[in-house]
């Protein structure tokens, strides 16, 4: 898994938990909530879709690491070599 | 205590033949049936009534993916009913607004969803979602609705089984007159063919609906009658006092002239005729009205055996004195049993009739059933009436409870 095909992952999850977001220009660097509708019920849902489909957990204490698609890849892309999924 | 006048102003609406009250009223005056089969979980193919509105005309598509199916009815007949009324919400003081919608349950198809996502997951209870409680309490449908028009007054269900849906007019009716509140968005919802539940538990009672034609299931009064179509639907009215109304030149569908509700207290589901009588009766005596001026009963009845039988036995000794009958229709034999909001979907495809004078039928009786052979009756065919001034629209429900609402042609 590279960082590039997690990113692409992340951004599959939000195009459904968003669906009216236009995602096409999404800069990495910035927070996800600066640029697109999110509140934190939408976080809890993208938490619980890494769950569902990558078998990744990540705790309560770790949700800050999401905050945009840059600190999600550099977050997530050592957990999906060690998923259980 | 001298009582406001009430009047409906606006209406909206979805049915399984319509999703305005033009088009619901053109099928029913045609003979057209909105019955189709769906996939019910587990249970295979059954008839039921889908409705076929475009859920993005009001809501955003996340919108649609958090909120429930019922919400998403109630919102596009909240909607539709304030654009019908010509009342621009935005000039009005919204937390004088209230929101009354009608349930016969809610929560079934949210929780049934939730078990089958878990049961992908062997049931490990984390993969729950953290949408359910806000999915599932019961002010729902009511809750969507404010949230989508901003909309600050009391927002909340009134769970009366299938009385329902009167029941969110009626309530309405009453909270104007107490002054709480100075417009209503009233009447019943929907979603029930979501859940398997309630289809397996008509199953259990015998009392599902079965036809190899879906579009002649549901068939009230006929002999070979075997259950209930279930149906989802929606129909949400703007309520006013009558000076409000016309202080703003509102077009007026017809003023609400009684009502009343009562319990049978004999049984879990089996009605009670006596009751049911009692209620009509008590409704028109609250009406100010005698028998002789009720000009047609929308039945309630829901296409089982035994309850369109208790009915017509508490249509026919109410109206006994008659020498010349109501007219009597039903409107389940085209939609199904929309549960929630049956009662105030079944009034909405009746009020044209202030208008047109014309009855619409109830349909798909091929041989009608000598017990529910009652005077009146409008079978298969729309006829013209003389005079139609009042309208009687009774919903029952199971644990008994009874609701009985009278709306007459508005003068002034």
């Amino acid at each position: 898994m590279t960082k590039d095909n997690c990113k692409k992952l992340v951004i599959d999850i939000i195009s459904d938990i968003a669906p009216d977001e236009d995602l096409s220009a999404i800069k990495p660097e910035i927070r996800l909530r600066d640029q697109l509708q999110l509140d934190s019920m939408d976080f809890l849902d993208i938490v619980m879709e890494l769950r569902k489909r990558h078998g990744i957990e990540v705790p309560e204490a770790d949700y800050g690491q999401l905050a945009s698609l840059e600190s999600c890849a550099e977050y997530l892309t050592p957990k999906f070599g060690t998923a259980k999924a | 205590m001298k009582h406001s006048r009430i009047v409906i102003t606006g209406i909206g609406l979805t049915a399984p033949n319509g999703n305005s009250l033009a088009e619901f009223r053109k099928n029913l005056l045609n003979g057209v049936s909105g019955v189709t089969t769906i996939d019910v979980r587990y249970m295979g193919r059954h008839p039921a009534g889908m409705c076929t509105f475009d859920p993005l005309k009001y809501q955003k598509k996340k919108d649609v993916r958090i909120g429930t199916r019922v919400g998403g009815i109630s919102i596009y007949c909240a909607r539709e009913a304030v654009a019908d009324s010509g009342l621009n919400l935005e000039t009005r003081d919204k937390s004088r607004i209230g929101i009354y919608l009608g349930i016969t349950e809610h929560g079934n198809v949210e929780t049934e969803n939730e078990v089958f996502n878990i049961s992908q997951f062997k049931y490990d209870t984390k993969f729950w979602t953290h949408h359910h409680n806000p999915r599932t309490v019961a002010n729902n449908p009511s809750g969507e609705v404010s949230l989508n028009l901003g909309i600050t007054g009391p927002a909340y269900t009134i769970g009366a089984a299938c009385a329902a849906g009167n029941m969110g007019l009626i309530h309405a009716a009453q909270m104007l007159r107490l002054g709480e509140v100075d417009l209503a968005l009233a009447g019943g919802v929907s979603e029930s063919p979501q859940t398997f539940g309630i289809f397996a538990g008509f199953k259990s009672q015998n009392a599902l609906a079965s036809h190899e034609d879906p579009k002649k299931a549901s068939r009230p009064f006929d002999q070979a009658r075997n259950g209930i179509v279930i149906a989802e639907g929606g129909c949400i009215y703007t309520i006013e006092r009558l000076e409000d109304a016309q202080a703003r030149g509102a077009k007026i569908y017809g003023e609400i002239a009684g009502y009343h509700v009562n319990s049978d207290a004999t049984d879990y589901v089996l009605p009670n005729p006596e009751r049911q009588a009692q209620c009509v009766r008590k409704a028109i005596a609250n009406a100010g009205m005698t028998v002789e001026d009720i000009d047609l009963v929308n039945t309630h009845a829901t296409s089982t055996p035994q309850g369109d039988i208790q009915e017509c036995l508490a249509i026919a000794e109410v109206f006994k004195s008659r020498s010349t009958p109501p007219h009597i229709n039903n409107t389940k034999s085209f939609i199904g049993h929309t549960m929630g909001a049956a009662g105030a979907l079944e009034l909405a495809g009746n009020l044209p009739s202030f208008d047109d004078l014309m009855i619409h039928p109830t349909i798909n009786v091929d041989t009608l059933d000598p017990q529910c052979d009652i005077p009146g009756l409008v079978i298969n065919h729309p006829v013209t009436a003389k005079r139609v001034c009042s309208i009687l629209n009774n919903s029952f429900g199971m644990l008994g409870i009874n609701s009985t609402l009278i709306i007459k042609r508005f003068a002034a």
